[in-house]
């Protein structure tokens, strides 16, 4: 299956070719061409309703594709002998609203797929799990439950949830958007972290900053297709398109 | 004073309490009986129903649907005549006691089923999201992600849904089950004294009482704040 697997040196961990999305006759996605290598952090940027979201999410199969072909580790997701299932524990997501189980510990959100998916034994699952939320610098917070965690917290363990898989991909779909202002540096810090540590991530935010220092490369989405894609440097500060440029001003306001 | 001791003649004749006691008692034990197996299968049958629906299978659910909105509509008292009649001129001799726990059930699995669902329902997309993105199943989503958390906003309405149709077991007497109303209207019918029939009312307040205590506690055990 892994038919792309030794084509190149470095094939990408992420490849999407002529991506399409609609819903009823609504086209969101029109046609997305992109590629992100191991370790990577791409960042998409673009107006609300420009198909950003869906775009991630077409990525793990949440939304079903309407066209086109999207390639994770070699693997050809959309094929009908994929098992998306085994697919999707290789890619991790983390959501705007975090998602948190509210009936378990943050050990438990952790540990779960690593029993019902990993099929690990419950004391090594755990101890994983563990591993995992040390990592996000919450072990100590192992069994509180979501709802006596700050929202920061929250998203921390959803990280963590999503990392305890160990990952080719990791997706971030506005992690930080839900968050008090005070909270969202906890939450980036980890992303750094995660990024220092060598992990392929395609972000949706509107983390200005971050993007600047952390992204390897920007890409502008308007209207369901790429417009510019770049450097940090040169989307933020000499964007080529009119529309990147307005997006931009607005958004620096 | 004459109205006083004309009432205890009424409703509590002694002589009469000693001789039935045994009879009401025997009909507190067939209610019991029959309201914990009405429980038991009805509880389970509607959660089974629930999470069949759940996998959305159109011709599945039509039936379904069509099942609790026919057995929440019609009144049971209707239900027991027309199965405890009709059956046997299908060949199925059912005993009376069978008769009353599978349509009990059935109007309690009806309205369980809908509540379960409502439960499912209202589980926010986000919950199967986070959970199919870890690679769990459809299956495995709904057994450890939805259900513990639908069930959970089930208990209230399920806990007041059953202590209804359970006292629906007095419904028995009109097809001859041995339970308390059954008991205390042939005493009454020997006897020409209502005394009987007051004690299967104090024998049924006496046993639903607890359970209607107990249905609070399960309330506000199961009322859990959301994240």
């Amino acid at each position: 299956m892994r038919l792309n697997g030794v084509v190149s040196a470095t094939p990408p961990i992420l490849e999407i070719r002529g991506l399409r999305k609609s819903f009823h006759h609504v086209e969101v996605l029109r046609g997305i061409d992109l590629s992100v290598a191991p370790q990577e952090l791409v960042f998409i940027i673009g107006p609300s309703g420009s198909g950003k979201s869906t775009l991630l999410r077409c990525c793990n199969r949440l939304e079903e594709p309407t066209g086109g072909s999207i390639r994770v580790d070699g693997v050809d997701i959309m094929a009908r002998s994929t098992d998306i299932n085994a697919m999707r524990r290789r890619i991790g997501m983390v959501f705007q609203s975090f998602n948190l189980y509210p009936h378990m510990t943050a050990l438990g959100n952790v540990a779960l797929a690593l029993v019902k998916v990993l099929r690990r034994p419950r004391k090594e699952a755990e101890r994983v799990a563990l591993a995992a939320l040390d990592r996000v610098g919450l072990s100590e917070k192992a069994a509180a439950y979501p709802a006596e965690l700050s929202g920061g917290q929250q998203q921390r363990v959803a990280i963590a949830r999503a990392l305890a898989l160990e990952p080719k991909l990791m997706l971030f779909d506005e992690p930080t958007s839900a968050l008090d202002p005070e909270l969202v540096g906890s939450v980036l810090n980890v992303m750094r972290e995660l990024k220092r540590g060598g992990m392929t991530m395609l972000v949706v935010s509107h983390e200005m900053r971050f993007a600047r220092d952390a992204a390897d490369r920007v890409i502008f989405l308007d209207h369901g297709a790429i417009v510019e894609e770049g450097p940090p440097e040169q989307i933020f500060s000499q964007p080529e398109r009119t529309r990147t440029r307005a997006f931009i001003a607005d958004i620096a306001r | 004073m004459e109205f006083h001791s004309a009432f205890l003649e009424a409703f509590f004749k002694w002589e009469l309490i000693q001789r039935y006691f045994p009879a009401i008692m025997k009909g507190v034990g067939v209610t019991i009986e029959i309201a914990a197996a009405v429980v038991f299968t009805g509880i389970c049958a509607g959660l089974a129903l629930a999470v069949i629906r759940a996998f959305r299978a159109r011709s599945i659910n039509v039936v379904i649907v069509l099942f609790a909105d026919a057995f929440r509509a019609l009144p049971p008292l209707v239900l027991v005549l027309l199965v405890y009649f009709g059956l046997p001129n299908l060949g199925i001799n059912l005993p009376s006691f069978a008769v009353l726990w599978i349509v009990l059930s059935l109007v309690l699995a009806a309205f369980c089923e809908e509540i379960f669902w409502a439960g499912i329902l209202s589980i926010a997309k986000g919950q199967w999201e986070a959970a199919r993105s870890t690679g769990l199943t459809f299956v495995a989503t709904l057994a450890y992600v939805v259900l513990p958390q639908a069930v959970r906003l089930a208990v209230p309405p399920i806990t007041n849904r059953t202590i209804a149709i359970t006292k629906n077991t007095a419904l028995g007497t009109v097809i001859g089950v041995g339970e308390i109303l059954n008991q205390a209207t042939t005493a009454q019918s020997f006897s020409g004294n209502a005394t009987p029939l007051m004690m299967g009312a104090i024998a049924y307040v006496i046993l639903f009482i607890p359970v209607v205590v107990l249905g609070r506690f399960i309330e506000t055990r199961f009322r859990w704040r959301r994240a």
